[in-house]
């Protein structure tokens, strides 16, 4: 294969992780400039959003797509429900002191994973994509599926940014983000919001997985490292930037795409990718498009 | 220093029972007072107890589910036939999390609280590496039912043995004439880069050599990859087979992606099983797999010619003909390794025969018992094939299975000898002082 | 602080290293055996505590310092015959350089940038222990013989794989460590890392050179976590990939927490409450996941500043 091709390859891989990734980063960052909350259980909302995915999709006979559109409309909902129940009965009592909440969200991921082990199993079970046409380009052949994942993902991103920029919700989270204590003075229910911010950023996570799922299945244990991904991707865009997070998502998706296809050491590869990244944040400790992190 | 602070214990410690009991040991059998029978018989039928490291968390939760299942099973059907010494069986499960360090813990706890007989049933090689040194200090016997060349290797301690599954190192030298008589001779490795996919290029490569095939790339997958099109591209245009090895969750990713990218023109496939155990053949995006082979340790779906002991094993584990739960079908087993937990059990219960193991005070006569074994018979005991045991190596060599993907199902095509995946042994246990 | 009230805490500590050594002999084997493990895990989440607790940094990638100490003693053991001791020092000097590298690129950032640098840097270092597989032996892991872990005084041999000893060696290092640290703390430069905690401008306008005192602190804690990583693997025999991983970056971090971040018992209070938590867990149901996560959450309810640091709030003022 040509380095064409092959670059060609290792984009589209790039995008797909980085679409998924920025999503997921998203739901991440809008908990952690809000509410300033280092959410350790992020990863596990998103394997819950995978596992009900899988639940839904299953209990829908006929055209994949059916049972696919379902799980795309409840999973979300499911796990936005559990994390602002979470939110309600611990965060809030915590006063969402930072490292109190960090021993609560482990406590969280402890119990989310525990309860998918027992009642989903330990096995990777597979979600049937909505439409999956092989697309054979002349030097290799291509899901097509994925490509949908990519578009999907742009959407979904451009509503956010929508939600965020022109509505009235999302001017009050902004303020909230920016000083919660002045916003709470303008008459803003900074508790309700912080509630709302915590479930609509679970539910990014979910909805992710529920893209991601028909790629790369659902279990128990596939939280962790879109976990620590997401986090890396929220501080080099820089926290509470939209764009940043969507260009960080980019940025490493296609740095570990392209490095990983190009290098001759698959190891070796992402031992290199990672330290870029970290350089490029140690150099650059604001993250590409945050104000200096607080 | 127990006693002291416990002085009950003084008339309840099953050491003094013991020591008692060895005092009275030699008389015994021809003192003929109903008393002393009696006294005999109590302490007779106490329950054997076996500590079993169960994978019920972490990565291995898959297998962990079903090696308690068969391991259940197993139990019950020797306790119906009597036990052994006449005594039943009782499991002790403690959950490893599939975690070397929590392994080693809970090989003490096993040890110093449980106070098992002995210490049984671990997959992942890691959990056993790193429990290894646990049971030789704690002198405590520790019958794994992994598969890498560890134990084999002689790096562990005699205390650990392997006799009811044979490893990666036998496995990939069984199949490999196979591969380059009846698949293709330039053959591509895929692996995970760390050591159990190290053990398979490492065996493989040379074992191919031998056959007149030759490795033309090794294309080593970090493991915490979860995507894998992206290294498709360093498989060379020239490849007949493409040796494939993953284990983890993202396998199915992985068979998948390998589907996607060649769309059934790419190069044949051959792989281990660990990558599919306990995945329903007929997932979504797996058809691709049709006509390609894998390594079997024991057939997943029941074959036509399988035998009455191998029919029975699978009734006692309940599974299927498909190979998953007779009350679940989308519960599929991980019948490749699993058999591997029933053997053991029964080849334990061989060696505390012939060691006339009464307490743990006979745990060495207990190792000494299982490195003296040689052949083993197939049949009840060991359904999935006869076996040849390596004392020197504690490690059991068997028959491996070669199946063909058919309409979704593993249809056996070949069955290895026991001398296919003999090798020169590297080490010698029984040199080793206890 | 005056006279009588350090003698106090100075008297708190060694009664307390005093009940650990009355605990080797009434312990019961088992809980003797755990509780070398948790003086060992316990150095580690002091090292852990000097930089979270003491200096306000939180680092996720401490799992590298322990894995340094612990390739550090394990390698030149496994592969060159190195004696204990010359390994022991192999793995903390290890520990060392590794921190000194890590703190001068990672300190140039702050707050969760500081979090997330570390956790790649240690993430670097776990891939390159299973790139080095054919070394490291990866995931899998090396058995250190036990006839190399044997330390010669003279003709006495004191063997590392004997519970007692083990014992006896984990506590001394525990206590030198935990005397050490509580030296440090209530030193001047414990009392400027304080004051970079709670504000690092006001400490860089009033004269100090904020860079260098986080610096060493990074370098302190990294030498503690790589003496317990190497003291783990010595005494216990095994060296794997495990060690490395984001696991045991998050671990002390929540044994810290859990504990009781900037007190000085805090962290082998966490460590032995969180081995404990899982043990009695797991043998009471197999979701045993549930009752850890719902024994932290309820922890941090009523401890927010984890168990001692909470109990300092309310009612010891003098704990250190």
């Amino acid at each position: 294969m040509g380095f064409g091709p092959l670059l060609l390859l290792a984009s589209l891989e790039g995008l797909v992780t980085a679409a998924t990734l920025a999503l997921m980063a998203l739901g991440l960052s809008l908990v952690f400039g809000v509410m300033r909350v280092v959410n350790v259980a992020h990863g596990e909302f998103f394997m819950l959003g995978a596992v009900v995915a899988w639940a839904v999709s299953t209990a829908f006979a006929g055209h994949p797509a059916i049972g696919f559109t379902a799980a795309l409309l409840v999973a979300p909902l499911v796990v936005g429900a559990v994390a602002f129940l979470a939110e309600r009965l611990v965060l809030k009592r915590l006063n969402y002191d930072p490292e109190a909440t960090i021993v609560a969200t482990i406590g969280l991921l402890y119990i989310v994973q525990q309860l998918a082990l027992t009642f989903y199993g330990a096995d990777a079970r597979p979600v049937q994509p909505p439409f999956n046409p092989r697309i054979q380009l002349p030097w290799f052949g291509y899901s097509g599926y994925k490509l949908g994942v990519i578009a999907a993902a742009g959407v979904l991103l451009a509503g956010v940014w929508f939600v965020l920029a022109r509505t009235r919700a999302g001017l009050v989270m902004r303020a909230t983000q920016y000083d919660a204590e002045t916003a709470q003075a303008f008459g803003i229910p900074v508790g309700r919001v912080y509630a709302g911010v915590f479930a609509l950023g679970a539910m990014l996570a979910a909805v992710a997985a529920v893209l991601v799922v028909p790629v790369s299945q659902a279990h128990y244990l596939m939280g962790r490292d879109p976990l620590l991904l997401s986090f890396v991707v929220v501080i080099i865009g820089g926290l509470g930037s939209l764009r940043g997070t969507v260009v960080a998502a980019l940025l490493i998706g296609l740095s570990d795409g392209i490095i990983s296809t190009l290098f001759f050491s698959p190891t070796l590869a992402k031992i290199l990718a990672t330290l870029l990244v970290a350089l490029v944040l140690v150099f650059r400790p604001q993250g590409l498009f945050g104000t200096a992190a607080r | 220093m127990t006693d002291a602070r416990k002085p009950s214990s003084f008339l309840t410690s099953s050491v003094s029972r013991r020591s008692a009991l060895k005092g009275l040991g030699a008389t015994a059998a021809l003192t003929a007072a109903p008393g002393f029978v009696r006294y005999a018989q109590t302490q007779s039928s106490a329950p054997i107890r076996i500590g079993f490291q169960a994978h019920r968390t972490g990565i291995g939760a898959s297998y962990g589910r079903w090696y308690e299942r068969t391991t259940a099973a197993a139990v019950k059907a020797i306790n119906a036939a009597g036990g052994i010494n006449g005594r039943p069986v009782e499991i002790v499960t403690e959950d490893d999390g599939t975690d070397p360090a929590r392994g080693a813990e809970v090989v003490e706890k096993f040890a110093s609280q449980h106070k098992v007989d002995l210490v049984y049933g671990t997959l992942f090689s890691h959990v056993v590496t790193g429990s290894a040194p646990a049971a030789g200090e704690l002198k405590i016997p520790y019958y794994v039912v992994s598969e890498g060349y560890h134990v084999a290797s002689g790096k562990l301690n005699r205390w650990v043995i392997q006799p009811g599954i044979t490893d990666v190192r036998a496995q990939c030298r069984s199949v490999a004439p196979w591969i380059s008589q009846n698949v293709g001779k330039k053959i591509t490795m895929i692996y995970p880069d760390y050591a159990f996919g190290h053990d398979h290029r490492d065996f493989f490569a040379p074992a191919a050599a031998e056959q007149g095939a030759e490795v033309i790339a090794q294309i080593a997958i970090p493991p915490t990859e979860t995507s894998f099109t992206r290294y498709f591209p360093q498989i060379p245009a020239g490849t007949d087979v493409i040796y494939h090895v993953m284990v983890g969750p993202a396998v199915l990713t992985f068979v998948k992606e390998l589907g996607e990218f060649y769309g059934g023109r790419g190069p044949k496939l051959f792989g281990f099983i660990d990558s599919l155990e306990a995945v329903d053949m007929k997932s979504p995006g797996l058809d691709f797999l049709e006509g390609s082979h894998f390594w079997e340790g024991m057939p997943r779906y029941l074959q036509a010619d399988a035998s009455e002991a191998e029919r029975a094993y699978r009734d006692a584990v309940g599974l299927d003909e498909n190979g998953a739960a007779a009350n679940d079908p989308r519960d599929v087993s991980t019948n490749a390794h699993m058999f591997g937990c029933w053997e053991t059990l029964y080849i334990i219960k061989r060696s505390m025969e012939a060691a006339g193991y009464r307490g743990i005070e006979d745990r060495q006569k207990l190792i000494e018992a299982t490195e003296a074994i040689t052949e083993l018979e197939e049949g009840v005991e060991h359904p999935q094939g006869p076996k040849r045991f390596d004392g020197k190596i504690h490690q059991v060599f068997g028959v491996q299975n070669i199946s063909v993907v058919e309409n979704g199902k593993l249809n056996v095509v070949h069955k290895t000898a026991i001398e296919d995946g003999l090798y020169e042994p590297e080490a010698d246990y029984t040199t080793q002082s206890f | 602080m005056n006279g009588t009230a350090s003698a106090r805490v100075w008297l708190l500590h060694l009664a307390f290293i005093a009940a650990l050594v009355a605990a080797g002999f009434l312990l019961p084997d088992y809980h003797r055996g755990v509780f070398s493990r948790i003086l060992v895990l316990a150095v580690f989440a002091m090292g852990y505590n000097l930089l979270l607790g003491y200096c306000g940094l939180l680092s996720l990638g401490h799992a590298m310092f322990f894995a340094a100490g612990l390739y550090g003693a394990g390698l030149p053991l496994y592969h060159l015959g190195w004696g204990v001791p010359a390994s022991f020092l192999a793995g903390v000097a290890a520990g060392g350089g590794l921190a000194f590298v890590v703190g001068a690129l990672a300190l140039r950032t702050v707050g969760v940038a500081f979090m997330i640098v570390t956790m790649m840097f240690a993430q670097v270092v776990y891939l390159t222990t299973l790139y080095f597989t054919t070394w490291t032996r990866g995931e899998e892991g090396l058995v250190l013989p036990p006839a190399a872990r044997r330390v010669g005084f003279g003709d006495t041999v004191l063997s590392l794989s004997d519970p007692t000893s083990r014992y006896a060696i984990a506590l001394t290092l525990f206590s030198i460590v935990l005397l050490a640290m509580l030296r440090l703390v209530r030193s001047p430069f414990g009392r400027t890392l304080a004051g970079i905690r709670e504000n690092e401008e006001r400490m860089r306008m009033l004269g100090y050179d904020t860079f260098r005192a986080k610096l060493s602190a990074v370098v302190v804690s990294g030498l503690a976590c790589a003496a317990a990583g190497a003291a783990y693997g010595l005494l216990f025999g095994y060296v794997g990939s495990g060690f490395a991983s984001i696991q045991y970056s998050i671990l002390p971090l929540l044994w810290v927490l859990v504990g009781g971040a900037a007190t000085t018992l805090g962290p082998l209070l966490g460590t032995a409450f969180m081995f404990y938590v899982i043990d009695y867990a797991s043998g009471l149901t197999t979701a045993w996941l549930v009752l850890v996560g719902a024994a932290l959450i309820f922890v941090v309810l009523f401890f927010p500043k984890g168990i001692l640091g909470t109990v300092r709030e309310r009612w010891l003022k003098w704990l250190p």
